[in-house]
C-alpha cells in the first residue's frame, strides 16, 4: 500500500508558543490512523495544522502534492474532510442544509442528491431531523451530524477529532461501526484523533502516541493494544 | 381616517427604503461585526452615479441596472481594498476607517458634483392613484423594495451562494472546513450590501433632493430600524426599517409637539429605547462570547 499522507517534521505554534516539535506520521491510502495521547499533548494541535488552520513548518504530502503553505478551503477542496473538535455545526441552520453545506464544493446536483440519501441512509436520526434546526440536535446527533456532513464531501481522507466526545458508549459503539462501514465501503482513509483508545484501537491499523508536542511510541494498532506498559503508562486504561 | 391612511402609505413607502439601508448594515454587521458608518454616503455615491447617467442622456431603464452594477463592484472593492486588510484590527480602528471612507467618499461626490441641492427625477413620473392618496412614486418604491427583499429572501433560502453566504457568516472557522471561500462570501455581501444601497438612494433622491449629506438622515433611520429589529437578523432588520418609517409618520402627524421637524430625534430615541431595553431587538439572539 501507498501512502495517502505523510508528515515529516511537522512543527506548529500559537504565537510564541511552540505545541509540535517535529512530527512525523503517516496515512496509509484507504488506511486508519490514530492520534493517541492525554489531555493538551497537540493531537488536536496536529490536526488544526495539517488544514492550515494555524501556522505550521515541515512537509505534509497529501496525495503525492505538497499542502504545507496551502489554505484551509482550498486543502478541503483536495478531498479532506476535517471534523472538529466540538462538531462545528452550523447551529442557525436546518440539519439538511448542514448537509448541503458540506458538498458546496461538488457541481453535480444529481451525485449529491444521491450521496445525501446515501447519508441519511447511515444516519437514520438525521433523516427525521431533516428540517429541524441543528443547534436544537441533541449532542449525539450533533457529532452524526459532523461526520454525515463530512461525508458530503465525498473525502478521499477524513480528519476526526475526538468522535467520541461527550457520547455515550453505547451511540460511540454505533458511530465507530459506521466510520468502520464508511472506511471499507468508500474506501475513505482516517486520521482518528482519540482519548478513548480502546475503542479506536479495534478500528485502526496504525497507532501513533503523542506526549507534549511529540510522537513517543508509534506501531500497528495490534501492538499499541497489546503492550502492557505504553497502555499503562499513555493511555490509562 | 384619509389622513392616517395617507400617512401609513408613506410610512410604508420611506420604510421600505430604511428597510434596505437596515439590511445592507445588517448583511455587513453579520458578516464582520462591525457596524458600516459609510454604507449611507455609498449609496449617496450611487445614487450621484445614476444622476450623471441621466444627465448624460441614458435612458432611465437602463440607469438603475448599470448603477446597481457598478456600485456592487465598488463594494466589492472597498472591501478587498480597505476592510480585508484591516483584518482583526481592534474595535476603534473599524470606527476609525469607516469614518474616513464617510468622509472621503462625501466630499469627493461634493468635488465632483458640488454641494448644491439638485432634483432627481422619479422613474415612475409624477401623478397620483386613488384620487391623491398615494403618487406614483410611493406605489413605485413599495413595489421596487418589496421585490428586492423577496428576491433577496429567496437568494439567501434557496441558492447554494446564499446558504455559503449564511455558513460563512454564521461560523467562518466550520465554512472554511467545507471548503467555502469565506473571503469572497464576505466581499460578495459588501457587493450586495452596496447595490441595495444604490437602489434605496435612487428611490428615495426624488423625495429628499440630491446632495452629498442626502443620506446621512436616511442611514440613521436604517440604523434604528436595524436596531429594532435585531443586528443579527436580516428578518428583524426589514421589520424594523418598515416600523420605524411607520412610527416616523404617524409620531410626525399625530403628536404635535414632534412634527416635521423633530422626526430625526425618534430614530435616536428609537435607538436608545432598544438598546436599554431590549438590546438584542425583536428578532435578535443572544450572542454568549467566550472570553
Amino acid at each position: 500500500m501507498s501512502k495517502l499522507l505523510e508528515v515529516t517534521g511537522l512543527h506548529a505554534s500559537y504565537g510564541d508558543f511552540r505545541v509540535l516539535h517535529g512530527l512525523d506520521f503517516s496515512v496509509e491510502k484507504g488506511g486508519i490512523s490514530t492520534l493517541l495521547g492525554a489531555n493538551g499533548a497537540g493531537k488536536t494541535t496536529t490536526l488544526r495544522a495539517l488544514c492550515g488552520m494555524i501556522k505550521r513548518s515541515g512537509t505534509i504530502r497529501y496525495d503525492g502534492n505538497d499542502i504545507g503553505s496551502k489554505a484551509t478551503e482550498e486543502i478541503v477542496r483536495m478531498g479532506v474532510a476535517h471534523v472538529p473538535e466540538g462538531r462545528g455545526t452550523f447551529t442557525g441552520l436546518t440539519t439538511e442544509e448542514n448537509l448541503e453545506c458540506g458538498a458546496m464544493t461538488r457541481s453535480s446536483r444529481a451525485e449529491i442528491a444521491r450521496d445525501m440519501e446515501q447519508v441519511y441512509h447511515w444516519f437514520p436520526r438525521l433523516r427525521e431531523r431533516r428540517a429541524q434546526q441543528a443547534g436544537t440536535l441533541s449532542g449525539g446527533e450533533q457529532q452524526m451530524l459532523a461526520i454525515a456532513r463530512a461525508l458530503m464531501l465525498r473525502p478521499r481522507l477524513m480528519l476526526l477529532d475526538e468522535p467520541s466526545f461527550g457520547l455515550a458508549p453505547m451511540i460511540v459503539q454505533e458511530m465507530f461501526s459506521i466510520l468502520r462501514k464508511v472506511n471499507e465501503e468508500e474506501d475513505v482513509a482516517m486520521l482518528i484523533v482519540e482519548q478513548n483508545a480502546g475503542v479506536v484501537l479495534e478500528l485502526a491499523d496504525t497507532a501513533f502516541v503523542l506526549e507534549t508536542g511529540g510522537i513517543v511510541m508509534s506501531g500497528t494498532a495490534a501492538e499499541i493494544r497489546d503492550n502492557e506498559t505504553i497502555r499503562a503508562a499513555y493511555l490509562g486504561y | 381616517m384619509e389622513l392616517l391612511a395617507q400617512q401609513l402609505i408613506t410610512g410604508i413607502a420611506t420604510g421600505g427604503i430604511y428597510a434596505c439601508m437596515a439590511l445592507a448594515v445588517v448583511m455587513i454587521y453579520q458578516a464582520i461585526h462591525h457596524l458600516n458608518f459609510a454604507q449611507g454616503e455609498m449609496a449617496m455615491f450611487s445614487t450621484f452615479i445614476a444622476w450623471q447617467m441621466l444627465a448624460w442622456g441614458v435612458p432611465y431603464w437602463l440607469v438603475i441596472p448599470l448603477t446597481v452594477v457598478v456600485s456592487f463592484a465598488g463594494g466589492v472593492a472597498i472591501e478587498r481594498l480597505v476592510i480585508r486588510p484591516l483584518g482583526d484590527a481592534p474595535v476603534l480602528s473599524h470606527i476609525v476607517v469607516f469614518i474616513g471612507l464617510f468622509a472621503i467618499i462625501n466630499s469627493l461626490a461634493g468635488f465632483i458634483w458640488d454641494f448644491t441641492i439638485k432634483p432627481f427625477p422619479s422613474p415612475f413620473g409624477e401623478g397620483s392613484q386613488f384620487g391623491g392618496l398615494i403618487s406614483n412614486h410611493q406605489i413605485g418604491m413599495i413595489a421596487v423594495t418589496m421585490t428586492v427583499l423577496v428576491m433577496l429572501f429567496l437568494f439567501f433560502q434557496y441558492t447554494r451562494v446564499g446558504l455559503a453566504m449564511r455558513a460563512a457568516a454564521e461560523n467562518p472557522a466550520s465554512a472554511r472546513l467545507v471548503g467555502i471561500r469565506v473571503g469572497w462570501m464576505i466581499a460578495l455581501g459588501w457587493g450586495m450590501a452596496a447595490a441595495i444601497g444604490a437602489v434605496a438612494g435612487i428611490l428615495i433622491a426624488p423625495i429628499v433632493f440630491l446632495e452629498p449629506n442626502m443620506m446621512l438622515s436616511i442611514l440613521l433611520y436604517g440604523f434604528a430600524g436595524a436596531v429594532l429589529g435585531g443586528l443579527t437578523s436580516p428578518t428583524g432588520a426589514v421589520f424594523g426599517g418598515f416600523m420605524v418609517g411607520i412610527i416616523e409618520n404617524l409620531a410626525g402627524t399625530y403628536i404635535p409637539e414632534i412634527g416635521g421637524e423633530l422626526k430625526l430625534p425618534i430614530a435616536l430615541f428609537l435607538i436608545v429605547t432598544v438598546l436599554v431595553f431590549k438590546p438584542t431587538g425583536l428578532f435578535g439572539r443572544t450572542v454568549v462570547q467566550r472570553v
